[in-house]
């Protein structure tokens, strides 16, 4: 490989920040100064190439401490690992929340997603932007989804420097949201987990139970309540029996997919070449979607302890917990978690004296959607663009780092506690035959008490809603997230189930359940679903980089058209839409037409 | 390609294509077995001797079971497979996808795209004249190749070939993402800051002319390209002992670029610098 680096060079601060990641230079090859012991032989090399996934670390490191990242920052972090500075501007372009210009040191990410959307986001902006102008030391960036939807509008701010500085605010005024952009340290404590949970503390709850009953710092209290039973029953069982309690409870994946969990796991285990990796999904960038951050937030053992649990399964000694960029919390709380979970003899070499090595290690996302594809977030981890692979082959033959990997979310692996308490037969007696176990909703929009609610499969929409406090005059209903789709409020009856809701001509997705009364203008939300697939694609294949953009351009044209002006833009939406649905390479471009086509007809949006 | 890969045999893969029986060697794409029985699948990011980054979308078929239609060009063929080329299923994605293509690039010295966008009755135009196209001027920066990059389909092939694939110099990749990614140099740099080596091997697998040598660039300008004109004559480098093949177009008795023969066992079509650029001294007349 040449390997060619200009001239430009790192100040001290980014060399400060990138050796805090990777250690002291050893060698002129890889930046330090020139010793003698360097004209007779390199560093570097393979040896280095190998650390490539340190890559998004390394860019972290840098956008962190300076808050963009320079042309000399990045030509030294490609140095020290051996990596084409080209591709890591391939990389480091290709993630909303790094900058290769240069911006203030503190940028406040307001949310125009949906949920916020209809809670008055354009106001927060502009209100935003006016107290913030240039000069204000504070850039102000639009942004999609921060998961943070029962508290919309929300906004985050980022404040770079050693350590970075994040501050919340949800719901955010101006005011406060301005607090939060000039003085991060002081602004207020984010409200508990547990205020995401309208249900908390109630009898009956199997995923949520202890979700504002036990402190999320406190190994010892997670264990009064039942921690670690579950890892010590899998022990008890072996790799086998556990598959095998899973396969029979009937588990499958709730990150949409609904692939079942147990032949996942078994077609990872059985692959004869090692090592085995388990990567845990905690990218949740649905709009809409905030369950996992709330899991993360409240209850950051009972990852920990299912992600052990699924690793002992599958035989991998490596897990990798792929998080949110934008979780500041989550990230702080789950670090927290593995390093007493790992001084505790939970984590390491010897887990729980049983003589199987585990360790998770967090990976932080940064800012794209699209990580949220499994195989995009493989190639995120290992220092690529987050960029779909094509499948075959699957990730449990070829995952990450091209070796046999189950993959599994934040939701989908904490279902695990339970089965193994429970016991199979139990766990699937909750639910219905084909949708087993129990279920997380995310409820935002037009509704009195918006957050996570668990409710066993088959419950109906209606019951839901009911449950969330559903408001007068309710327009419509997205099920799924972007990605998902639209129903009346009218179909109250769907059941909550996959085969449910595949039934109604709908779908479950990942569970978002999203209100809109009729103050909510639907053409805006329509656009605001297409702004996003937009940005968002990964811009590999035809269909959906050039058909995202031509759905906005239609939907654009009319916006405020219907019936017969409106046909022929309709028309063409359809053979975009469907040419997206069957031709691009992933699920992304394959949805993207999903939402707007319900709002069509169910919705009869343009009529 | 004509190099014989002296390997195992290998097993006979039997599928269908379009209810005719075929059978191809383990290993081969649905588009090798396609091509072996006469069907014509259009491709674009496809290149005879790169991983495709099935990244187009152009070579679409229908395969009885699957839930979207699957790249030809990269699927690998297997057993029991129903393939179908040319439903209306395949049609319609193949019409849209050359639609959106004509309609955010230039696709003028694409080689076959007029045909295609014929033949499946696509109409770019429809979008309406504010449709977002690329827009970008072609970027002039050194004395050998030209990168135009509104004509760019982004199939990657110049970023596999510049990287591990063939020159393994990584100069290029792409940048940004969505509507807005590009092929680029680090920090969006000219060439001749980047790691670029010029051997012209991204020049060699660009699909559409997006990169082109500067004397064709030149001569388009000028009107005065004329590949009618042009005569081809495979011949041996004589710069170094390799013996590289080299293709040398020549135009009213001047060279006016050199390629490589892909099928050449030895280099695929790879060339250095000196091959691929260095052929004014042959005609310096004076
Ligand atoms: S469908 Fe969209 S996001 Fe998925 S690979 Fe294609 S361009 Fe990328
Ligand atoms: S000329 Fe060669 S080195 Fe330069 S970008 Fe093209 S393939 Fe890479
Ligand atoms: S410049 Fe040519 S080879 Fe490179 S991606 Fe664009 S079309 Fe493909
Ligand atoms: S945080 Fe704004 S829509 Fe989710
Ligand atoms: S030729 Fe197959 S996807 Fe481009």
């Amino acid at each position: 490989m040449d390997l060619h680096f200009g001239d430009s060079k790192p100040s001290d601060e980014e060399r400060a920040a990138v050796d805090a990641l990777l250690g002291p230079p050893e060698s002129s090859w890889e930046g330090a100064d020139r010793s003698d012991a360097d004209l007779r032989w390199a560093r570097g090399g393979r040896a280095a190439r190998d650390r490539r996934d340190l890559l998004l670390p390394g860019l972290h490191a840098v956008n962190d401490r300076i808050g963009w990242i320079s042309e000399g920052a990045l030509d030294y972090l490609c140095r020290r690992l051996t990596v084409p500075p080209a591709e890591a501007y391939g990389v480091a372009t290709f993630y909303s929340m790094f900058a290769v210009k240069p911006r203030p040191a503190t940028v406040l990410h307001v949310c125009t997603d949906l949920a916020c959307a209809s809670a008055g986001a354009a106001e927060l902006c502009a209100g935003v932007e006016a107290r913030l102008g240039p000069g204000s030391g504070v850039g102000v960036e639009r942004g999609p989804c921060l998961g943070l939807c029962e508290r919309a509008p929300a906004a985050l701010a980022v404040r770079a420097g050693d350590p970075v500085r994040t501050a919340v605010s949800a719901p955010a005024t101006v005011e406060a949201a301005v607090l939060a952009a000039s003085a991060p340290d002081s602004a207020p404590e984010e409200p508990s987990a547990a205020l995401a949970v309208p249900q908390a503390g109630q009898d009956g709850l199997v995923l949520l139970r202890r979700v504002g009953v036990v402190d999320p710092a406190s190994l010892d209290d997670y264990r009064a309540h039942g921690g670690y039973a579950a890892l010590r029953r899998a022990f008890e069982l072996g790799p086998a029996e556990v598959i095998r309690e899973v396969t029979d409870a009937g588990l499958v994946g709730r990150g949409g997919a609904a692939f079942p969990t147990g032949r996942k796991w078994q077609a990872t285990a059985s692959r004869p070449d090692r090592p085995h990796h388990l990567v845990c999904n905690a990218d949740e960038s649905e709009p809409g979607t905030f369950k996992d951050r709330v899991i993360m937030e409240g209850d950051p053992y009972a990852l920990v302890e299912s992600m052990t649990i699924a690793a002992y399964a599958v035989g991998a000694h490596q897990g990798y917990l792929y998080l949110r960029g934008e979780y500041p919390r989550a990230l702080e709380r789950m670090s927290h978690a593995i390093e007493q979970a790992r001084a505790r003899g939970l984590l390491g070499d010897d887990v729980l004296g049983q003589g199987y090595a585990f360790d998770i290690e967090i990976r932080r996302g940064a800012g794209a959607y699209i990580c949220g594809e499994e195989t995009a977030l493989f190639n995120s981890i290992e220092g690529y663009r987050g960029e779909p692979r094509s499948k075959p082959p699957f990730p449990v033959e070829k995952g990450l780092f091209g070796r046999p990997t189950a993959e599994n979310n934040v939701e989908t692996l904490v279902n695990v506690l339970p089965v193994l308490t429970m016991g199979a037969q139990a766990y699937a007696a909750i639910g219905t035959a084909k949708s087993t176990g129990p279920k997380l909703f995310c409820v935002s929009g037009s509704v009195d008490r918006p957050g996570v609610y668990e409710l066993p499969f088959g419950a109906t929409l209606g019951e839901l809603l009911e449950l969330a406090g559903v408001r007068e005059r309710l327009r419509a209903v997205l099920l799924g997230g972007a990605a998902g789709g639209f129903v009346r409020p009218d179909e109250r009856d769907i059941p909550l189930t996959f085969e449910g809701t595949r039934q109604a001509g709908t779908t479950l997705g990942s569970g978002v359940v999203m209100a809109f009364d009729d103050t909510v203008p639907l053409p805006r939300l329509l656009l605001r679903i297409a702004e996003f697939f937009r940005d968002e694609s990964c811009g590999q294949c035809v269909p959906c980089r050039v058909g995202t953009v031509r759905q906005e351009e239609a939907l654009h044209r009319i916006v405020a058209r219907t019936g017969a002006a409106a046909a022929d833009d309709i028309a063409l939406l359809r053979e975009v839409g469907r040419a997206m649905r069957d031709a691009s390479i992933c699920g992304l471009g394959q949805s993207a037409w999903n939402a707007v086509e319900s709002a069509i007809d169910r919705l009869g949006a343009y009529e | 390609m004509t190099a014989i890969p002296l390997g195992v045999p290998r097993r006979l893969v039997e599928f269908t294509v379009d209810g005719q029986e075929a059978r191809v060697p383990e290993g081969s794409t649905i588009l090798d077995a396609c091509r072996a029985a006469g069907k014509d699948v259009p491709t674009l990011c496809q290149g005879d001797t790169l991983t495709p980054k099935n990244a187009c979308r152009v070579c679409v078929v229908e395969v009885e079971g699957a839930r979207t239609l699957v790249p030809a060009c990269s699927r690998g063929a297997e057993p029991g497979m129903e393939v179908r080329t040319d439903t209306e299923r395949a049609r319609h994605s193949r019409r849209l996808v050359l639609e959106l293509l004509a309609s955010s690039v230039d696709l003028s010295t694409t080689p076959k795209a007029a045909g295609w966008i014929k033949e499946y009755e696509a109409k770019p135009d429809r979008f309406g004249p504010d449709a977002a196209r690329l827009n970008e001027e072609p970027k002039v920066d050194n004395d050998l190749y030209v990168r135009d990059y509104d004509k760019c389909i982004l199939c990657y092939k110049c970023v596999d070939a510049c990287g591990d694939q063939w020159q393994n110099t990584f100069a290029i990749s792409v940048v940004g993402r969505g509507f807005d990614a590009r092929i680029a140099v680090e920090h969006d740099a000219p060439l001749t800051d980047s790691a670029c080596v010029y051997c012209g091997n991204c020049v060699e697998v660009c699909p559409t002319g997006a990169l082109s040598f500067k004397s064709e660039f030149d001569m388009r300008a000028a009107g005065t390209w004329d590949e009618s004109a042009q005569t081809e004559t495979t011949t041996v480098c004589a710069y170094c002992g390799v013996g590289c093949n080299l293709t040398l177009h020549v135009q009213d008795n001047e060279i006016v670029k050199v390629t490589s023969p892909h099928d050449n066992p030895v280099t695929h079509g790879n060339l250095c610098i000196k091959g691929r650029f260095g052929y004014q001294h042959v005609q310096n007349r004076d």
